[in-house]
């Protein structure tokens, strides 16, 4: 299994846009090494800013830089993005719907060693929460790239979130990037479950288990968690018999009730949440971190379980 | 030095935009009325006589911008973006109603002429940095006037711009620190100490000026001279008096964000008609 960064997807991408779009310009918050934006500004130096360790300030200069035209890419950490900024976030750049793209990496709890000060789980909630925010959560190294060049192209606010680590690269996810649009990477209608983010490749083991024990599994990607793509939410309900969702993200706030909300309203079936529960994380190995914040194949399997039992009950019960 | 008649001209605006500051507040009753009068002279010397700008196009491209960073003082700006034909005077009237587009801070994609979204404290200036590095990526000439208050440079963000300012030498921006010496809670040396405030910017690698900031003839002055800077930013701490031209108003802390009753109202109005 190849892996690879995604927030190396994320400056490629730059890169490769640099040329075709000169008022694009960066701007990072002394990590560069860390969000590989160096790469950035070895080829283009004079469209590079470091503003130091100032994340409030470079999101609001970025909102500044957008008012005079330029398209600003302010990088830094998921966590100082929308918890250290998230002020700045708000009401320089969400509520004037400025064309800022925030990209945050560092994101989720496989940030690993630095521990819970450093591993947003919440961020997701908190970029989703603000009108006018559009907000991607990309699978891969490919999709990273993707999702950077469909932010380019879109006029107005989006937060992009990537990884530290390196992650699966999931050829499934590589079709046709449309912001608010899932993926849908297998057609099937005994059980759903729908992935954001890295744990795509942990959604497609899942599905393969659930396939070798004869079910039919939707398997559904959520490269964009706002705008929501209800419409593949809702069908998904009424066609199949409950959903599993997994993100590397808190259980409050994320895909999980974003999810539940739409069925909620639209077509109520069960929804169960994989995540990390309701807890700060620790330090420790992306894939140990992995294991102990249940965040595997195997809890999104559990999940699933738990609605194809149920299911089966009430089967039962209707034919007797 | 302003001849005598621009000088008298420009008094005169500066009388009947403290009027509508006044009413406004009174009217919507809510506002912020004595940061707004206070700032009057710094308003009045730059939209009348300082900026170029055009009413009628409100984003052409080489005006000079203006940010208000302390973002509450609404009043004064929407009463001399008014005057100067931006919109309709007729529309102060809907100032912080549902529907205006006068929000109770700037909205910079509501209302034409305000160039930058501000409100929460901090974010004027910072804004500012990041759109006057854009006019240096762009080679153009205009000016960046941003007036902070003091209260407000209490915030972190504020030296985080400065420093910004700083290392990327945007001699296009003119700072004012609306320099009252009161904030909502009281006296500033009182609720966090900002004394000795000039060597705080020096040290920020900002060239200072110190005026008194209800008096036009130094604040054009001091511009003109601001001007000629080369290499660095200029802050002109400006010492004016809050709720300057009303007189119970005037250096009074509970007249920062407390609206005037009919009473207080028609006694500003009555001192407001004659003079000062």
């Amino acid at each position: 299994m190849e892996l690879k960064h995604t927030r190396q997807g994320y400056v490629d991408a730059l890169l490769e846009m640099a040329k075709e779009k000169p008022n694009l310009v960066v701007l990072d918050s002394d990590v560069a090494k860390a969000t590989k934006t160096v790469d950035f500004e070895a080829a283009y130096p004079d469209r590079f800013f470091n503003c130091g360790v100032q994340e409030q300030n470079m999101l609001s200069a970025a909102a500044g830089l957008a008012l005079e035209g330029f398209l600003p890419f302010a990088t830094t950490f998921g966590v100082f993005a929308t918890c250290r900024a998230g002020d700045q976030m708000r009401n320089s750049i969400a509520y004037p719907k400025l064309n800022v793209k925030i990209a945050a990496t560092h994101c989720g709890i496989t940030t690993g060693g630095d521990g819970a000060s450093h591993q947003s789980v919440e961020d997701i909630a908190i970029a989703r929460s603000f009108p006018n925010m559009t907000v991607l959560v990309p699978g891969d190294y490919e999709e990273s790239k993707q999702a950077t060049k469909a932010a380019a192209n879109y006029h107005g606010p989006v937060y992009l979130r990537f990884g530290r680590d390196v992650y699966p690269v999931v050829k499934e996810i590589h079709g046709e990037f449309e912001i608010g649009k899932a993926k849908l990477l297998r057609k099937g209608t005994d059980i759903t479950i729908i992935t954001t983010g890295i744990m795509v490749s942990e959604g497609m083991a899942a599905a393969d288990t659930l396939e070798e024990e004869g079910y039919s599994v939707r398997l559904l990607h959520f490269p964009t968690i706002k705008p929501l793509d209800s419409k593949a939410i809702i069908a998904a309900a009424r066609e199949t018999n409950g959903i599993v969702t997994a993100e590397e993200h808190s259980i409050i706030g994320g895909l999980g009730e974003a999810v539940a909300g739409v069925t909620a309203e639209s077509h109520p079936c069960r929804v169960i949440k994989v995540g990390v529960m309701d807890t700060f994380g620790e330090s420790g190995q992306k894939d140990e971190l992995m294991d102990k914040y249940g965040l595997r194949a195997k809890n999104i399997l559990e999940a699933a379980r738990k609605i194809l039992e149920q299911n089966a009950t009430v089967v039962k019960s209707i034919d007797s | 030095m302003l001849d005598k008649s621009k000088l008298d001209s420009l008094q005169k605006s500066a009388l009947e935009i403290r009027r509508e500051i006044v009413t406004m507040v009174h009217r919507a009753n809510s506002g912020h009325v004595g940061g707004s009068l206070g700032a009057t002279e710094l308003v009045v010397a730059l939209y009348y006589h300082i900026m170029k700008h055009r009413p009628n196009d409100p984003k052409w491209e080489d005006r000079d911008r203006f940010i208000l960073s302390k973002g509450h003082c609404t009043p004064v700006i929407y009463a001399a973006l008014a005057d100067c034909g931006y919109f309709p005077k007729e529309d102060l009237k809907t100032f912080r109603r549902p529907g205006s587009h006068l929000q109770g801070h700037p909205a910079q994609h509501k209302t034409p002429g305000v160039d930058a979204p501000t409100g929460t404290l901090g974010l004027g200036i910072s804004t500012g940095v990041g759109m006057a590095l854009g006019a240096k990526l762009k080679k153009q000439k205009h000016y960046y006037y941003i007036l902070c208050g003091d209260g407000e440079i209490q915030e972190g963000q504020v030296w985080e711009a400065a420093m910004f300012a700083n290392k990327y030498k945007l001699d296009n921006i003119i700072g004012f620190v609306d320099r009252n010496y009161l904030q909502t809670d009281g006296n500033s040396e009182d609720v966090m100490p900002l004394d000795p405030l000039r060597p705080k910017w020096e040290s920020f690698g900002w060239r200072v000026y110190e005026i008194d900031g209800n008096d036009l003839n130094q604040i054009i002055d001091t511009v003109e001279k601001a001007k000629t800077e080369k290499g660095k930013p200029v802050m002109i701490i400006a010492k004016t008096v809050k709720g300057k031209g009303v007189s119970f108003m005037e250096n009074v802390a509970s007249w920062h964000g407390t609206p005037p009753g009919k009473e207080d109202f028609d006694k500003a109005i009555k001192e407001l008609s004659h003079g000062t």
